[in-house]
């Protein structure tokens, strides 16, 4: 046990430890930089690993978690103490994160072309072009080693470190503590690139705009710590009198109980992590960065880390919930986390980037996450956060897989024109890059909920078969997104991997090596198998040989209050999920199976004028630019600092200085000079004095002393009026 | 040794400036070395009085190195010199500076004696504000520092620009700038030094400690000054006296706008010193003075100064957005910040004794000390760049990282301490404020997150528009990389950051048990 919760305190230690050293000491040596890096997510890695066979074999892990807790803050004579905890929410978590980071770990010494030349004309802030090689006589183009490789494993340390810190907190200030440090690293690591400025845009757009979020969560922390006077989980989501007492306060915002505010505040900090509607704009252009980032974003901490804080939070979420009644935020939940799912999965339909069609998917899945917590599905929520973690890493690695061997095929056309992450321009990568097809494939599948044998289908059934239990119009919402979803995923698998090469580059194109298709089949195995853990009892047949391992396991990490028995089995959203996955990839299929071209996307004719405003995403980068981000340019700029602070305050400044530099001036012409000098001074020989008074005046401008008489004139003035009538 | 700490502390500067004006004046080497030993001297004293300030024994009031020794019989007033945690905590970080200053002052050519003396008396002059337990000597000190840093801006500012005034009046900018500066703390000033005449003649003494405990035991009815005025009138009028004097040196909205001109204008040293130290000075007032002299005046203008904080984060963080001079830019981050330490002490004034009020004083008087070290950093690193290109237009650079990647990264640090990101001091001090201002102000709280968002616009602004994007060969060729001078001055700073970010214990100790006894001698 004491080894146990020392153990815990060293898992994010490595990553943090190789950020530092690779910064400071081995940001010369490309090679040094990996193996640290690679090296220290490993150790976090076995370490996570047999914390959670611990966690997994302890008793009443809910109510007894690992952990231990130091004095951090010396506040008001006493400590705020923080600690990391493992429970079985954190458990469940840092099994898919250590997993999912290490792999992306190791993809990225492949994806950074490790063992390959440097650059011909590369530069520190561009992607790298290629480097020329003579070979058996002829000079051919190879990709070339990144410019910035050891500065990228030093970020992707500290965004490791960040989210185990989360994942493994006690309490929600040192939680929010790891979520900024990821902010950081995401904006880093998304403007990675920062030579472009595309990239240079995209991640000033993703920092400021999960800021709105944080600021709104820093104020519910606030609001929390102010009314329970701790921030720590045991202390405020498992004491029942402290949930009640703060369902049961009035907070005087809005009607809203304490608990209620706190819920609200704290879910927009979700929404602006997870991307939710309306703040998702900025995770499409996250993909800026190189595609490991994508998927630590996507998959293993970022995104995750915003389903993750309210899942932790949902308890106080629930906190007044009563006969099913639906809280304030669990019904904001609910109804953004639908409205997110659907919407972000029409926007997919219409995408021809490989990378984008993927980021839709994300964040409509993690609308499912949300809106299934928000009908109180808390297992489900987080069975799919998990599921979701591995297949959606397994596609973001399969995408820079085929984006690099796509690169492969430009530089040996020798054609920039081409984009490698077009869809329309692969097509029947399926024979020239067969381990990037399979486990794509299988990473897809997932995604759409293939029935049985993939990881997704468990999950995504669990949240359709809750929801129809709890919410017919989430039911309903988040069945029509599934439909799209399969839909879109057989398009993408379609237009990449199969039919005929499109262009010279696709039939160039070129399995990558193993640092890239080995993560691949690991998360492969995983996209298919975590599913197993969470087969319901009562599903027919395979139930029989099923414990639900999960259920139990995270079920019990709940306050008793809020712990539900697995739901009795019902046929109809089985079916439904059945229906929507095979309808969805067969349609897909069959309607993409040999379109040559994007402009003759069937979906174009079928769509008409909505399929351009998919394409634009609803137009709200446009909007946003339109209604916040000029708006904001203009007042801080003409109206703050040019009209309020030059026009107005200096501009009244400048007046008194100007009126008083008069009075001096009469003071001067028509006392000092008549009566003084003239009188006083031309009799007792005034040259000196007046020499004197020239010099001064040729420095002073005669502003200080006419400042001087105005500010005692109207400090006296003040006071004197103020003696009178306070008296 | 305990007994002269104090007075080694604040004359040691005075005196080496003294000495620094025997050595002939082509020596410059020798004088900046000189300068920089000199200043050390009461770094190492500070570090003394830190280490023995548990175990020293403390006077009746909770002081610590207690000097009182008559100065000005005739009127009353004595050298009464001490020290609580918070001015331990500011005389650390101002003697931590002056050093820092000071190296960073080492490629100034011209009448470099002058501007060490200059330099080291200005650090007298603070010190002497933090340390004074005597209202004159107290504003003795607080005019003292006045007269350097106008010189310092006046003669060693930037050398370019010039604005007009009215009717084609044109000044230097320099020039407007330290005026501005000088005139706006003179203004302040004059009632503070009304106030404080009051209270000598009220109590025929200027001792702040003996003042305190008299001052608040008379009823408001009581007559004083010969009947001339009641005690509540006076102290009405006195309160807003100091206030709107401690609110211009902050600055608080709307006093700000000497601010950014001043700090733009001076030179990189006196920047750093100006938002490391000066700023603090005001903040200091408030809770060395205005609190325990009026504490029911300050709990009724409390809302008033709350929302004036407010609106120096808000528009503070605009202004900075609004910016294209990246100097400028960092000038508004500092009202920006500051607003948050008069939040915090607006709250504690309204809820004082209450656990709200001493978190929103911790994390004031820590937010003190952090803005000191990253404006300090961020004032140096803009320095260190325009040292070398010679423009601070931020629309003329572009695209430096790949060319000055140590550079790059440690202004990114530096930035991230300033934008409040947790890991780093500036986020401790932050989330303390708006936890102890949010119980006492919520709406004030609630919209100061409006600045808070628009401080990471105003960071990555400066990030963006100088080290990413394309490169902005206007300046190029005469871009280089920070030396190690220039990796010495920052390097101490950041490790503080970081430290402070990461284990704030041991400073927050000292505050915390300091703004216990504040309010309990309040009562």
């Amino acid at each position: 046990m004491e080894m146990t919760n020392l153990l815990i305190w060293l898992l994010p230690v490595p990553p943090l430890l190789a950020f530092f050293i690779i910064v400071l000491f081995a940001n010369r040596s490309n090679k040094a930089s990996w193996m640290i890096g690679v090296g220290a997510a490993a150790l976090s890695f076995l370490g996570s690993m047999v914390v959670f066979f611990q966690a997994v074999g302890a008793e009443h892990l809910g109510e007894h978690p690992f952990g231990s807790r130091l004095d951090w803050l010396p506040l008001n004579g006493a400590h705020f103490q923080i600690g990391l905890m493992v429970d079985p929410l954190s458990a469940i978590a840092i099994f898919f994160v250590a997993i999912t980071v290490f792999m992306i770990f190791i993809y990225s010494v492949g994806y950074h072309n490790w063992g390959q030349p440097k650059g011909d004309d590369d530069i520190p802030g561009l992607p790298p072009h290629g480097a020329t090689v003579v070979e058996h006589g002829h000079e051919h183009v190879v990709p070339s080693i990144e410019p910035m490789f050891a500065r990228f494993f030093a970020f992707i340390g500290l965004f490791a470190f960040g989210m185990f810190t989360l994942v493994l907190a006690d309490n929600l200030l040192l939680l929010f503590i790891g979520w900024e440090i990821m902010g950081l690293c995401s904006y880093l690591l998304i403007g990675f690139w920062y030579g472009k400025p595309s990239a240079r845009a995209a991640m000033i757009k993703a920092f400021i705009t999960t800021r709105v979020g944080d600021v709104f969560m820093l104020l519910g922390i606030a609001l929390l710590y102010t009314s329970t006077g701790t921030l720590s989980f045991r202390a405020i989501l498992f004491d029942e009198q402290v949930l009640q007492a703060l369902a049961s306060t009035d907070s005087g915002f809005f009607g809203l109980s304490v608990a209620g505010l706190t819920g609200i505040l704290l879910f927009i900090g979700t929404i602006g992590k997870s991307a939710q509607f309306p703040l998702h704009v900025w995770l499409p252009d996250a993909m800026e960065g190189p595609t490991p980032v994508s998927a630590m974003i996507h998959a293993a901490a970022m995104v995750s880390a915003g389903v993750y804080m309210v899942i932790r939070m949902f308890p106080l979420m629930a906190a007044g919930m009563e006969h099913g009644h639906l809280t304030p935020p669990m019904y904001a939940m609910a109804l953004i986390g639908s409205v997110t799912a659907l919407f972000a999965a029409t926007i997919a339909l219409a995408q021809n980037d490989v990378k984008r069609v993927l980021a839709y998917s994300t964040i409509s899945q993690l609308g499912y996450m949300v809106a299934a917590l928000g009908i109180g599905a808390y297992v489900a929520a987080t069975f799919h956060l998990v599921t979701h973690a591995f297949f959606k890493a397994l596609l973001f690695l399969g995408s820079g897989s085929v984006i690099h061997g796509m690169e492969h095929g430009v530089l040996h056309t020798g054609d920039h024109h081409v984009d490698p992450q077009n869809m329309y321009n692969m097509g029947g990568l399926k024979d020239k890059m067969p381990r990037t097809f399979w486990t794509f494939l299988i990473g897809g599948f997932a995604l759409s909920g293939f029935p049985v044998v993939t990881a997704g289908f468990w999950s995504k059934d669990e949240i359709l078969a809750d929801a129809w239990a709890h919410s017919q119009f989430v039911f309903w919402v988040l069945a029509i997104a599934a439909f799209l979803t399969a839909f879109y995923t057989m398009r993408q698998i379609t237009l990449t991997f199969l039919g005929k090469p499109r262009t010279k580059e696709a039939e160039h194109a070129h399995e990558t090596n193993l640092w890239m298709t080995g993560p691949l089949m690991v998360l492969a195995v995983l996209a298919i198998g975590f599913g197993w853990v969470g087969i319901p009892e009562s599903f027919p047949g395979l139930g029989n040989y099923s414990n639900n391992w999960l259920h139990h396991f995270l079920g019990h990490g709940l306050p008793e209050w809020l712990y539900t028995e697995a739901l009795e089995f019902s046929w109809f959203p089985l079916i439904a999920s059945l229906v929507v996955a095979l309808g969805g990839l067969g349609l897909g299929y069959a309607v993409y199976k040999d379109v040559p071209s994007a402009e003759e996307d069937p979906l174009k004719k079928v769509l008409g004028g909505f399929h351009t405003w998919l394409e634009n995403k609803y137009y709200f980068d446009e909007a946003y630019d339109f209604l916040f981000i000029q708006p904001a340019k203009w007042f801080s700029e003409k109206v703050v600092f040019q009209l309020m602070d030059r026009k107005l305050i200096d501009g009244f400044l400048h007046l008194v200085a100007r009126v008083t530099y008069w009075l001096g001036g009469i003071f001067r012409n028509y006392f000092d000079i008549p009566v003084v000098n003239r009188l006083i001074g031309d009799t007792l020989g005034g040259a000196v004095p007046q020499w004197f008074g020239k010099q001064l005046r040729k420095v002073q401008t005669g502003a200080i002393q006419t400042y001087m008489i105005l500010a005692m004139v109207v400090a006296f003035g003040g006071l004197f009026v103020f003696m009178i009538t306070m008296r | 040794m305990e007994k002269s700490l104090l007075t080694i502390i604040l004359f040691a500067p005075s005196i080496a400036a003294l000495l620094t004006l025997l050595i002939p004046k082509d020596y410059k080497k020798l004088i900046r070395i000189w300068a920089l030993v000199a200043s050390l001297v009461p770094l190492i004293f500070a570090l003394v009085a830190w280490f023995s300030f548990e175990g020293a024994g403390a006077d009746p009031n909770g002081y610590k190195f207690v000097v009182n020794q008559p100065w000005y019989q005739a009127i009353g007033s004595s050298y009464h010199v001490g020290m609580d945690g918070l001015s331990l905590t500011m005389v650390l970080l101002t003697t931590l500076l002056a050093p820092l200053a000071i190296l960073a002052s080492f490629g100034i050519e011209d009448r470099v004696r002058m501007y060490m003396a200059l330099f080291l008396f200005l650090e007298t002059g603070m010190l002497g504000v933090f340390l004074s337990l005597d209202l004159l000597l107290f504003f003795v000190f607080w005019e003292i520092g006045l007269v350097p840093m106008y010189f310092l801006i006046n003669q060693w500012g930037s050398p370019k620009g010039e604005k007009e005034l009215w009717n084609g009046m044109k000044v230097a900018n320099r020039t407007y700038a330290s005026f501005k500066f000088m005139i706006y703390t003179m203004a302040g000033s004059l009632g503070l030094l009304l106030a404080i005449q009051m209270l000598g003649v009220v109590f025929q003494t200027f001792d702040l400690p003996y003042i305190v405990g008299q001052w608040n035991a008379m009823a408001p009815g009581d007559e004083i000054l010969g009947g001339f005025t009641t005690v509540g009138t006076a102290k009405a009028v006195a309160f807003w006296a100091f206030t709107i004097a401690f609110a211009l040196k902050v600055p608080v909205w709307p006093f700000h706008t000497w601010l950014p001109d001043a700090h733009t204008e001076a030179p990189t040293a006196g920047s750093m010193i100006l938002a490391g130290v000066l700023l603090k000075l005001g903040a200091f007032g408030f809770l060395r003075f205005v609190l325990p002299l009026y504490p029911e005046q300050a709990k009724a203008g409390a809302n008033i100064l709350a929302g004036l904080a407010t609106a120096a984060i808000i528009f503070g963080a605009f202004a900075a957005f609004g910016q294209k001079d990246f100097k400028r830019l960092v000038a508004y981050s500092s009202v920006n910040h500051m607003g948050f330490v008069v939040l915090g002490v607006a709250a504690a004034a309204r809820a004082i004794g209450s656990e709200s009020a001493t978190v929103a004083l911790n994390g004031a008087v820590l937010q003190m000390f952090n803005h000191g070290l990253s404006a300090a950093g961020m004032f140096f690193l803009v320095g260190v760049v325009y040292d070398r290109i010679h423009t601070r237009d931020l629309e003329e650079m572009g695209g430096y990282f790949p060319l000055v990647p140590v550079y790059g990264g440690v202004l990114i640090f530096t930035s991230m301490a300033s934008l409040g990101l947790p890991g780093l001091n500036g986020f401790i001090s932050e989330f303390l404020v708006v936890r102890g201002a949010w119980g006492v102000f919520p709406v004030w709280t609630a919209l100061g997150m409006i600045g808070l968002l628009f401080t990471g616009a105003y960071i990555l602004k400066g990030i963006s528009e100088s080290l990413h994007g394309p490169l902005n060969e206007t300046h190029v060729v005469h871009l280089s990389e920070i030396n190690k001078r220039e990796l010495a001055v920052i390097t101490p700073l950041m490790v503080l950051m970081l430290w402070l970010g990461v284990w704030p214990g041991w400073l927050l100790d000292v505050i915390d048990k300091a703004m216990i006894a504040l309010q309990s001698a309040i009562g």
